[in-house]
């Protein structure tokens, strides 16, 4: 069973939430990241997100724009990510990992090449920003076959026959965007989240995270109460972006921005 | 990628692209989850009144009255004759309102919002005369209209962001990235995910998502119709060759589709060599041989690093600084339908200097690409072949650029 099945199926049972924090990997510096995903494991987090960065982030705002601007700056490419997740597994053998980020960096390493790396360090799922499923015929039946989930975000503008082929072709987990935006723009609605997740329950039984918009315990214990899971970004990416003259003290802000979303949650 | 570019014949090239999209391998529609109704709904918007006769009435009537058209196709003589080799004639764009072969995009583009019934578009520009052409049409339907433009080509085109001003619209510089057109299609991209529900974002090349190479393409294929026809009137036959610079390659799609079965017509796309291609700073991702890669919403040819982050780019002329180039491009040069070629910027400016000298009319920096090659192709072919070369833009705007390079200043 793939890490991120194994996941939600033990907070079913606990009748918990998952809390997925976001960070780009390689910000401020790749020697940092590793050691960010063990504080946001130890703060609570049930699987992280690791931003690939990209010179075009095209669905991001200012916030992960600049995340992804300072960790091209230091080099970091999509193959010291596929590292970093090796050099975590050997500390950490439970934690889902999912990358996230944009097509042309995988394009660039060959879909099979990508695929079979990613696999073979421990990856979990991969969600490509601009890739929908009617893009990802050659993709999807590769990440598949080895066992790593292909997660597809679902937004408010998604008609109902759309999101019945994306519940068709999703893995792991739907994401499922909270508002009309890039990231990091609004503070979202949460009823107007709630009566959008409702049809989709009938179309699937994946589990609906939700990301977007969730900046601070409230908003994320509101969002737990209709959703599986909770995605947290640019909350995050702001303490990185707050303290690049002193990022010692970063992993330890992560920990305190998370940990209070966990106790908010389940409280 | 599912048809090999190699399989299509050129009899195929004009039934692309398929109903996904594609280009063969390239184009496509690779978005954010948000942006795929509104896509939706301007594709179906789209092909509903493509084959309508009173939305084709009405696009044309515009085409006449307010844009000008036909535009001339003039007989450069004394061009010709100093380069003593095939005649040259000029599909004069430069001279439809607004000065280039942009409006005819965003007439067809703005009467498409108008059907839509939304109140607001947004368009990105590099060298302006999108952005132009765009806050144009805003202004005569009545729309708000905000354009994003890289803050470096905001500081090289000062004349048309200002005609953009008076003109209503809002010029929003975009700081991030390499500050020019890319970055500001990122933006404008950013900006449409958020207010897709009032907003229709007008694309001014043949790049981005499908539906917007095919509509692109097709509402600059006017272009190409009455070539074809001023040339069997005006020549007695079909020209030899085409040629026509290539940025994202909306002029160059518009003059080329109408011949792409005349098998014995030669087309040359001219890309921004820059400071030349060996020294790596250019904008030429199909004569360089750049990767394939997707970016703004389909795959092409795309300049990129051994990562896949996509290249800085360099050209004199704003209007061809982009890394990637439509998706249709890429399909036509697998075939080896289109010759893609490049020239330097010093070659521009010559020839943006000799057509000023010898004939009178001052070409865009864009154009002057496509010029550069016709003045080193002319002279390898008989004095009784013809070479039409779109002059896609007039030079106007780009005086302050020329002027500094000659070490004015005003």
């Amino acid at each position: 069973m793939n890490r991120i099945d194994q996941r939600f199926s033990e907070l079913k049972q606990q009748g918990r939430k998952a809390l997925i924090p976001y960070i780009t990997a390689g910000d401020p510096a790749p020697h940092y990241t590793v050691g960010f995903m063990h504080a946001l494991v130890e703060a609570g987090a049930d699987i992280l997100e690791l931003g690939v960065p990209f010179s075009d982030p095209m669905a991001d705002g200012p916030v992960i724009q600049k995340a992804c601007e300072r960790a091209l700056q230091q080099g970091t490419r999509l193959v010291d990510l596929l590292d970093m997740v090796a050099e975590f597994r050997q500390a950490d053998t439970t934690t889902p990992v999912v990358l996230m980020g944009y097509l042309n960096p995988i394009e660039r390493i060959g879909y099979e090449v990508f695929a079979n790396k990613a696999a073979s360090v421990g990856v979990d799922g991969v969600l490509v920003v601009d890739m929908p499923p009617e893009e990802a015929e050659e993709f999807g039946p590769l990440l598949k076959a080895r066992d790593l989930a292909a997660i597809f975000l679902v937004a408010p503008t998604t008609s109902h026959a759309r999101a019945a082929t994306i519940c068709a072709h999703g893995e792991g987990y739907l994401y499922y965007v909270s508002l009309k935006g890039v990231t990091g723009a609004a503070t979202l609605n949460a009823e107007d989240v709630a009566n959008h997740l409702a049809p989709l329950r009938g179309m699937t039984d994946l589990p609906l995270c939700v990301g977007f918009g969730i900046r601070d315990g409230a908003t994320a214990a509101e969002v737990a109460k209709v959703a599986d899971g909770v995605i947290v970004g640019s909350a995050l990416v702001n303490r990185i972006a707050d303290s690049l003259d002193a990022p010692e003290t970063i992993a330890g802000q992560l920990k305190s921005v998370l940990a209070e979303m966990r106790t908010a949650m389940d409280a | 990628m599912t048809v090999s570019a190699t399989e299509t014949k050129f009899s195929d090239l004009t039934r692309m692209p398929d109903a996904r999209g594609h280009f063969g391998p390239y184009g496509g529609r690779f978005v954010s989850e948000t942006l795929s109704f509104a896509l939706e709904e301007l594709e179906q918007t789209y092909l509903s009144l493509r084959d309508d006769p009173a939305f084709q009435a009405e696009f044309d009537r515009d085409l006449a009255h307010y844009v000008g058209r036909p535009s001339p196709l003039y007989h450069a003589e004394r061009w010709s004759q100093s380069l003593g080799g095939a005649q040259i004639w000029l599909k004069r764009e430069d001279l439809n309102h607004t000065g280039a072969h942009k409006v005819n995009n965003t007439i067809g583009q703005a009467l498409l919002a108008k059907k839509t019934g939304k109140p607001r578009v947004i368009a990105e520009t590099g060298a302006g005369q999108h952005g132009v052409a765009t806050a144009t049409v805003a202004a005569r339907l009545g729309l708000e209209c905000d354009v994003y433009m890289g803050a470096a080509d905001v500081q090289r085109q000062k004349l048309n962001v200002y005609r953009m001003h008076l003109l209503g619209a809002r010029v929003i510089p975009v700081e991030s990235g390499t500050r020019t057109l890319k970055d500001a299609m990122n933006e404008a991209l950013r900006d449409w995910v958020t207010n897709v529900d009032n907003t229709f974002y007008i694309i001014g090349t043949v790049a981005g998502p499908h539906p917007y190479p095919q509509l692109v393409r097709d509402f600059n294929a006017v272009v190409g119709r009455e070539a074809r026809r001023q040339s069997l009137e005006q020549i007695g036959r079909l020209p030899d060759a085409l040629v026509a610079c290539v940025g994202g390659g909306s002029n160059a799609l518009g003059l080329f589709y109408p011949f792409v079965e005349d098998d014995a017509v030669a087309m040359y796309g001219v890309e921004a060599g820059g400071d030349g291609l060996e020294t790596g700073r250019h904008a030429a991702p199909l004569s360089s041989n750049a990767p394939r890669g997707v970016l703004h919403g389909n795959r092409t040819y795309l300049m990129s690093d051994e990562a896949g982050q996509v290249s800085d780019t360099h050209s004199i002329s704003a209007g061809l600084d982009y890394p990637g180039v439509g998706p249709e491009h890429a399909l036509w040069k697998d075939v080896g339908r289109v010759n893609y070629v490049a020239a330097n910027d010093k070659e521009v400016l010559e020839a943006f200097r000799e057509l000023t000298h010898m004939e009178g009319i001052m070409p865009a920096l864009e154009s002057a690409h496509a010029l550069a090659h016709a003045k080193v192709l002319a002279p390898t072919m008989r004095t009784d072949q013809h070479i039409v070369v779109n002059l896609s833009g007039r030079g106007d705007k780009d005086i302050m650029t020329v002027a500094n390079i000659d070490g004015i200043e005003f």
